[in-house]
């Protein structure tokens, strides 16, 4: 079959002499999905920008794009929308980006099928109904005349997808299409797209950095580094034998749900910057396979084996050993620490909630305003966290995990139950004891950018809580701070800006460390941060806490992360705890059903398990927590509940769930009152050589 | 450690040390000038009235007979001195009550905001006219006081709404739970994020106090006759600055480089404070 795309030695040169693509090929042809992985920085988005002709007037392209044989670049304006507009379609990040807000979801998807069918209004109006009916909407008819805004996240990326399969294109170019959603969303999206794909039987490329979608979705897999494919194959391939180093390390460095134990292995260093690449493989700085040869010259992508193409000059070598990515990246040790062999119950607690409520007035009218219903942001959650533990705090946005965090940093009366940090209880606090509380509660934050005052040298951010705190001399602490979390001592002159990502998660670390903290809260400390830089965080981490002994809490949308880091994780759902216990129960015998749907959403990097995944799918968005359902909070959800006799339905809707402890485990409750354990991650033996 | 850092940036930046050597000349020029002068400032040539520059008067003369570069000079001590002065105080106060009143919000906000409008609907120019002859016999340093106090109200409101925006970052937040004092917060995480656009007001208001000035003089307040300023000779020379340039070239030129050079040092200082720039 002749390919739909063909790309040929694509290159985009941006002012100033920023390569930010230098030579990428790809041939996409009917029906198949080409997933483009890459860090940020390594072209990928750009890659199909130049492709779709998105890219602004002063970047300079050159190779070649061919669509069914025709050559796209340098093409006029009118004859690129009109070849283009109806054989391939893109979907963005942002669908909030893809619609007039102005104008009703329904009379856009209409606007959209005529300008490429002729057709009257009514029948491109009745088309953009079962579009929307096709994309899972619910009552698609009365949902066509809303507007954008009236959507919600995944809704909106939904009606995304309808309009982009609205002129039965050959090609979809999907970029990041889930990563703004939370991960139910996300696998009705993904969802979604494969019965768009069977519907249309068009080609897909699939841009993300999420490991886990690609090995879901895609037939072949591009690996992108610094602008160029560094390696490309079928995804079981890339996936059960990679032979680029870059690849493994990205593959080895993810956390998994399946619990794969032992430290994460990362790769050293950052990406290099377009505007100063290294003169030989552009992946040298980083490469723990590294020779002399690498440095001369920048390896050419060759040919080894059916469709499998390769940068590296020791790729032979590392398919003729055999070498897997613990053979080539040196595994950390992180050293075991010793409060974890006393029992749990031997334990000092040092935070401690019971029952905390948060609600919030909902307010309307710009003048005068006026209450018209409460928020109920966190509603009675109760857990516990003992030294050198670390809880996770896990759920998708709106569930009230955030205004937690922020009732316990705040260290004031809480409207409703109890605060109690390092048996100090927070409503009895008096000005001076809780400044002096505030120093063995410290926070890290989740963009690393935020949370650091960018016209601060590091040196007196690491600095800040040693002053406030009234200690004198403080420079020879900050070198031994900067030091225990990795970085250098001249690094303390230098402002924010000038370090990546990782980095400056780093000094924030640092600075969370200043004041030798017991506990600490971490929200989101790693979901900023690229796939290879993530792992040295969380192996940081880790070891920090077993070195100085710190408990943590930790909240985490990314249950992989969590599964890697936490010794017991609690679920949350609109403001309740759903399910609260150890890693291993929580995770391998799940009771609640939201907790199964939530685990069983998750994308595995791993497409042989991928395919044979059944998935629990959940039906529509989070309910507002203005108005949350009578009763079993996520009844409206809940597809155990659809399964239930109309008797025992009864009790869900009339009756609140409350976490009780399940009958046969130690550390283990569900707030369900149907709550059994299944088992919903594939168990994994073997990683690698399946 | 900021300090440090930000002195060796600004010591390495180049407008800054042009434009501080700029200074320190024109502050030599004017307190050392007038002693190469033949002339004192107070003296009056009767033999050389309106005389355009020449070996004896180096400047020039005025219509009675004084010679232009002992009065410009003379003008230039209390010019450097009032501008400076009042673009420091009036900046000073915007960035004071606009970042307290952004940052704490609530009644603190409403109060203060409520000042700056009073202040900016009243009539200046009205109040400066009955305070000032009441300050007659009192040092003129009050009169510095009076021009900072209507020079600060918009700017403030402008420091207001940025400061509304910068205490919802995380590094404010940050420091909340760090237990550091609001007030410690304001100087350190707020202020200095907003110190690009402090620079831009306090250069703008030096100029605009050592004009704003001269118009107050030339109605009869702050600097009175026989005693002169910047402001004041070039209110006077612009009249007659096409036929006896010379009075009017001098002072306004010894005020544009005055400027400029503030000019620079406020681009450099504000290099130096922003860690985005490479200098
Ligand atoms: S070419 Fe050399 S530096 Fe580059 S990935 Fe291969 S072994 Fe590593
Ligand atoms: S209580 Fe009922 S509705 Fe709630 S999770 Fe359990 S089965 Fe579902």
């Amino acid at each position: 079959m002749s390919p739909i795309l063909e790309v040929n030695d694509l290159t985009v040169t941006f002012p100033g002499g920023i390569q930010a693509v230098r030579g990428v090929s790809y041939q996409v042809s009917r029906g198949e999905v080409l997933g483009i992985v890459g860090e940020s920085g390594s072209g990928k988005s750009v890659t199909s920008l130049a492709v779709m002709g998105l890219l602004p007037k002063n970047a300079v392209i050159s190779g070649s794009v061919r669509l069914h044989g025709r050559e796209l670049l340098g093409m006029d304006e009118d004859e690129l929308v009109r070849v283009r507009g109806k054989a391939i379609s893109m979907i963005f990040q942002d669908p909030l980006s893809a619609f007039t807000p102005v104008y009703t979801i329904g009379d856009q998807l209409a606007e959209a099928v005529r300008i490429h069918q002729k057709v009257g209004k009514d029948k491109a109006f009745k088309r953009a109904i079962e579009l929307l009916d096709l994309v899972g909407i619910p009552h698609p008819t009365v949902r066509a005349k809303a507007f954008p805004h009236e959507f919600s996240g995944g809704m909106r990326q939904r009606a995304m997808i309808a309009m982009a399969i609205a002129n039965d294109p050959d090609l979809l170019i999907c970029d990041e299409p889930t990563t703004a959603l939370d991960v139910t969303i996300q696998a009705q999206i993904l969802d979604v797209l494969k019965t768009a794909q069977r519907e249309t039987g068009a080609g897909i490329v699939m841009i993300t950095h999420d490991l886990g979608v690609i090995a879901g979705m895609a037939d072949r897999v591009l690996v992108m580094y610094a602008g160029r494919p560094v390696e490309e194959g079928r995804v079981d391939d890339i996936y059960y034998r990679p032979r680029m180093p870059y690849t493994m390390g990205l593959l080895a460095s993810i956390p998994r749900v399946d619990g794969a134990e032992g430290p994460l292995v990362p790769i050293e260093g950052a990406p290099p910057s377009p505007k100063n690449l290294p003169p030989g493989c552009p992946f040298a700085p980083r490469c723990p396979m590294r020779i002399d040869a690498c440095e001369q010259e920048e390896p050419p992508l060759v040919t080894i084996g059916d469709g499998r193409h390769v940068a590296c000059i020791r790729s032979r070598e590392i398919e003729h050993k055999n070498l897997s990515s613990t053979d080539v990246y040196p595994v950390p040790v992180i050293p075991p620490s010793d409060i974890q062999r006393v029992p749990r119950e031997q334990r000092a607690k040092v935070l401690e909630l019971d029952n905390l409520v948060r609600h919030y007035p909902l307010m309307k009218g710009a003048v005068f305003k006026r209450r018209v219903g409460t928020v109920h942001a966190v509603d009675g959650i109760s857990f516990d966290i003992v030294e050198g533990e670390t809880l996770a705090l896990v759920g998708e946005s709106g569930c009230g995990k955030t205004t937690t965090l922020q009732q316990i940093m705040q260290l004031e009366p809480p409207q409703d139950g109890r605060i109690v940090v390092l048996g100090k209880d927070s409503a009895k606090l008096d000005k001076a004891s809780r400044k002096a509380l505030r120093r063995d509660l410290q926070i890290v934050f989740q963009d690393p950018m935020a949370a650091l005052d960018p016209r601060m040298p590091v040196g007196d951010i690491v600095a800040e809580p040693l002053r406030a705190h009234g200690q004198k001399n403080v420079s020879a602490k900050v070198v031994e701070l900067l030091e225990l979390v990795g970085l250098a001592a001249e690094h303390a002159e230098r402002y924010p800006q000038h370090f990546s990502g990782g980095q400056r998660q780093r000094i924030g670390i640092a600075r969370a460390l200043a004041l030798e903290p017991k506990v600490l809260v971490l929200d989101e400390p790693v979901s900023a941060l690229d796939v290879s830089i993530q792992a040295g965080v969380i192996n940081l981490l880790e070891e920090l806490k077993n070195r100085l002994g710190l408990s943590y809490l930790f909240v985490a949308h990314d249950l992989a992360v969590v599964r890697h880091l936490a010794d017991r994780v609690a679920v949350m759902y609109l403001g309740r705890i759903a399910e609260i216990g150890t890693v291993e129960n929580v995770y391998d015998r799940p009771a609640h059903p939201y907790t199964q749907a939530l685990l069983s959403a998750i994308p595995l990097p791993d497409p042989e398990m991928e395919r044979t995944r059944k998935r629990i799918i959940l039906e529509g968005d989070l309910p507002s927590p203005a108005d949350p359902p009578s009763g079993c909070r996520f009844r409206t959800r809940c597809p155990k509940f659809a399964r239930l006799s109309e008797h025992e339905r009864r009790r869900c809707v009339e009756e609140e769930p409350v976490v009780i402890k399940l009958a046969n485990a130690v550390d283990h409750g569900a707030a369900c009152h149907y709550a059994e354990e299944i088992e919903v991650i594939p168990a994994s033996d073997d990683l690698e050589e399946k | 450690m900021r300090s440090k850092v930000v002195l060796a940036r600004l010591v390495r930046n180049r407008q800054a040390r042009y434009g501080s050597i700029a200074l320190l000349l024109l502050v030599l020029l004017a307190y050392v000038g007038p002693f190469f002068g033949q002339y004192e400032w107070t003296d009056k040539d009767f033999m050389a009235f309106l005389s355009p520059p020449s070996a004896d008067h180096w400047w020039g003369t005025t219509t009675i007979g004084q010679d232009m570069y002992a009065i410009t000079l003379r003008g230039m001590q209390k010019s450097i001195i009032i501008g400076l002065l009042t673009a420091l105080i009036a900046t000073t106060l915007a960035a004071i009550v606009g970042a307290f009143a952004g940052y704490f919000g609530g009644w603190v906000d409403r109060v203060l905001m409520w000042g700056v409008d009073l202040l900016l609907v009243l009539p200046s120019f009205l109040i400066i006219a009955i305070v000032s002859p009441r300050l007659k016999n009192a040092s003129w340093l009050w009169f510095v006081v009076l021009l900072a106090v209507f020079a600060w109200m918009i700017t403030s409101r402008v420091v207001r709404s940025m400061t509304l925006s910068l205490r919802e970052r995380e590094y404010v937040q940050a420091a909340r739970y760090m237990g550091i004092p609001q007030w410690k917060i304001i100087f350190r995480h707020v202020v200095p994020n907003l110190s690009s656009l402090l620079i831009i007001d306090a250069t703008l208001n030096v100029s605009g106090a050592v004009i704003g000035e001269a118009a107050l003089s030339f109605f009869g307040f702050g600097i009175q006759p026989p005693d002169v300023s910047l402001g004041t000779l070039i209110a006077e020379g612009a009249r007659n600055a096409t036929g006896y340039p010379w009075l009017f070239v001098f002072p306004s030129g010894m005020l544009v480089a005055l400027v400029l050079s503030i000019n620079l040092i406020g681009d450099g200082l504000r290099d130096a404070l922003d860690p985005g720039s490479n200098t």
